[in-house]
């Protein structure tokens, strides 16, 4: 479904060039939810521009589907971390989740379904004609994702989308993008620099060393489908994979240049 | 006497568009305070003589005078003329610094490339252009235009060079994402963006334009308040240019309040409208 081969970014901001991503290699299969974490600033948010074709890669691709991805795909998603910048602020929220669908010519009678829907989804309905800035932190970022599936994307890219956002709406949040992923059978890529995050979410974690980046791990959560916050976090095997991601983290940190998995 | 206004408020100057103080709950009696001492001094000093009455009439006749004018029909054609030099001057230097500055604020290169430019022609006071205007267009009132687009134009398209280039990338790419092409990219995100300092940038222009449709018909003698003056100060009617000067004033005031008023509905959304709200 969607593929990465060999992806490089440098910057270069004039005199020095930062090399953010330095050879990243993997695979996201039809339906599946992946969890990318990743220490901060080891070129989490650089690696999903690329994939959403909103940043042009030094070296390497970014295929969706069979297709090379040059420019922002139609069928991709993307929330991104900053909420607050990433809404409108001077339209509804029902405004902001129309958008995208009016600019997919869809018809006025197929909009407000696929609005009311995802509003719904997110539970929000009762906010539909506020506007963002009235709404709290975690309302925000719902808004915002009720304006990605109300897209009906085949894949969901999500950049650390609950970092700002406190601890019990993190977890309600959490809940709902699984709820959504059963329920809608997209392909979710989800980023984060939340190791419990990670595990508990994801059907795979990736596991990204520091910068210059590549892929150190590559682990299947074989955790039960139905997740709750605290049967999940308890679970003996939740911790095992926990230690092993932070192990790897651990390791990354250290410099020594691992092998790719 | 106009030379300084028609250039002064730098528009540069203007980084944060809209935000102003809160109205303190006593500031409309303050205000009403401050010009009855105003009007009440205004009449006093003449009528002590501590100015001679020939030149600084009481505002009581002031006043009278004006009321009498208002009355009459050349007054309103006076007030219709600047108004009309005014709004079509103010009109067009909108339209023109919005579409220059949205096809020159967008491409960074030609935007460079008109920096200089720009930088040269706008401190060129408006009212130098008069001798110009008059050879061109002799009374007509594209002298009058002249003037006030000029003016009016540098204020806004600043403005509008200032939105264009504070438009939010992570807005930007989120518009990308979706699909949205060039044109709703300016549209739904660009537009919305420079509302706020276009608004600033109109604020300005109104307020200069008054007085450049005013100034135009002063010096160039086209038909408005400015021609009124001259007649009115020729004639010996020192009154009567008191109550034009007063007219001209409130004229000013009712153009302000109703900028702001449309600042207010358009920017409903904006942190300078809206008031406290979560950030
Ligand atoms: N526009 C940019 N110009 C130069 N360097 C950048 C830019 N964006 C990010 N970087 C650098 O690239 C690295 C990775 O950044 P980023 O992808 O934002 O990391 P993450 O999302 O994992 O925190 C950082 O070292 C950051 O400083
Ligand atoms: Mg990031």
């Amino acid at each position: 479904m969607l593929k990465v081969t060999g992806l490089q970014k440098i910057y270069n901001g004039g005199s020095t060039a930062v090399e953010a991503v330095r050879d990243l290699t993997f695979e996201l299969a039809e339906g599946e939810l992946v969890c990318l974490v990743g220490p901060s600033g080891c070129g989490k948010t650089t690696l999903l521009k690329c994939i959403a074709g909103l940043m042009t890669p030094t070296g390497g691709t970014v295929e969706l589907a069979g297709e090379p991805v040059l420019s922002p795909p139609p069928g991709m998603a993307v929330v991104f971390q900053e909420y607050g910048r990433s809404l409108f602020p001077w339209m509804s929220v029902r405004a902001n989740v129309e958008l995208p669908l009016k600019e997919k010519k869809l018809p006025r009678a197929r909009r407000e379904e696929l609005v009311t829907e995802s509003l719904e989804a997110v539970g929000l309905t009762a906010f539909s004609d506020s506007y963002p800035w009235q709404l709290s932190g975690g309302m925000q970022q719902r808004v915002a994702i009720a304006r990605a599936i109300a897209y009906e994307p085949q894949v969901l890219l999500m950049d650390e989308p609950f970092a700002a956002v406190d601890a019990q709406t993190r977890a309600d949040l959490e809940d709902l993008v699984r709820e959504i992923w059963q329920r809608l059978g997209v392909t979710v890529l989800f980023v984060t620099h939340d190791i419990d995050e990670a595990v508990y979410l994801g059907e795979r974690v990736l596991v990204l060393s520091n910068s210059p980046t590549v892929v150190q791990d590559d682990v299947t959560v074989d955790l039960p489908a139905e997740r709750d916050q605290l049967g999940t976090r308890q679970d003996e095997r939740f911790t095992r994979l926990r230690a092993r991601v932070y192990a790897q983290i651990q390791q990354a940190k250290k410099g020594t240049a691992p092998a790719p998995a | 006497m106009s030379t300084a206004t028609a250039q002064a408020p730098t528009p540069g100057g203007v980084r944060r568009p809209g935000v102003r103080a809160r109205t303190a709950p006593d500031r409309p009696l303050l205000g009403t305070l401050g010009i009855l001492a105003l009007l009440l001094s205004w009449e006093a000093v003449p009528r002590l003589g501590i100015v001679p009455e020939r030149y600084f009439p009481p505002v009581s006749e002031v006043l009278t005078t004006l009321v009498e004018r208002a009355g009459t029909a050349p007054f309103w054609e006076a007030v219709g003329h600047t108004l009309y030099g005014w709004a079509l001057g103010l009109a067009i230097a909108f339209a023109a610094a919005v579409l220059l500055g949205f096809v020159l604020g967008s491409t960074p290169r030609v935007r460079a490339f008109t920096t200089s430019t720009v930088d040269f022609l706008r401190p060129i006071p408006s009212v130098a252009l008069i001798p110009l205007a008059v050879l061109m267009y002799g009374t007509d009132i594209r002298s009058t235009l002249l003037l006030v687009i000029y003016a009016c134009f540098w204020l806004i398209y600043i403005q509008v060079l200032y939105g264009v280039a504070d438009v939010d990338p992570v807005a930007e790419q989120t518009a990308r994402s979706y699909g949205l092409g060039r044109l709703s990219r300016i549209r739904h995100v660009v537009w919305p963006t420079t509302l706020p300092y276009l608004m600033t940038g109109l604020r300005l222009a109104a307020a200069v334009g008054l007085i450049l449709s005013i100034t135009a018909q002063l010096i160039i003698g086209s038909p408005g308040i400015g021609q009124q003056i001259t007649n009115a100060q020729q004639g010996g009617a020192v009154a009567l240019v008191y109550a034009w000067i007063v007219a001209t004033g409130i004229l000013g005031v009712v153009i302000n309040i109703g900028v702001r008023a449309l600042e207010r509905r358009v920017l409903r959304w904006h942190t300078s409208v809206r008031g406290e709200a979560a950030a």
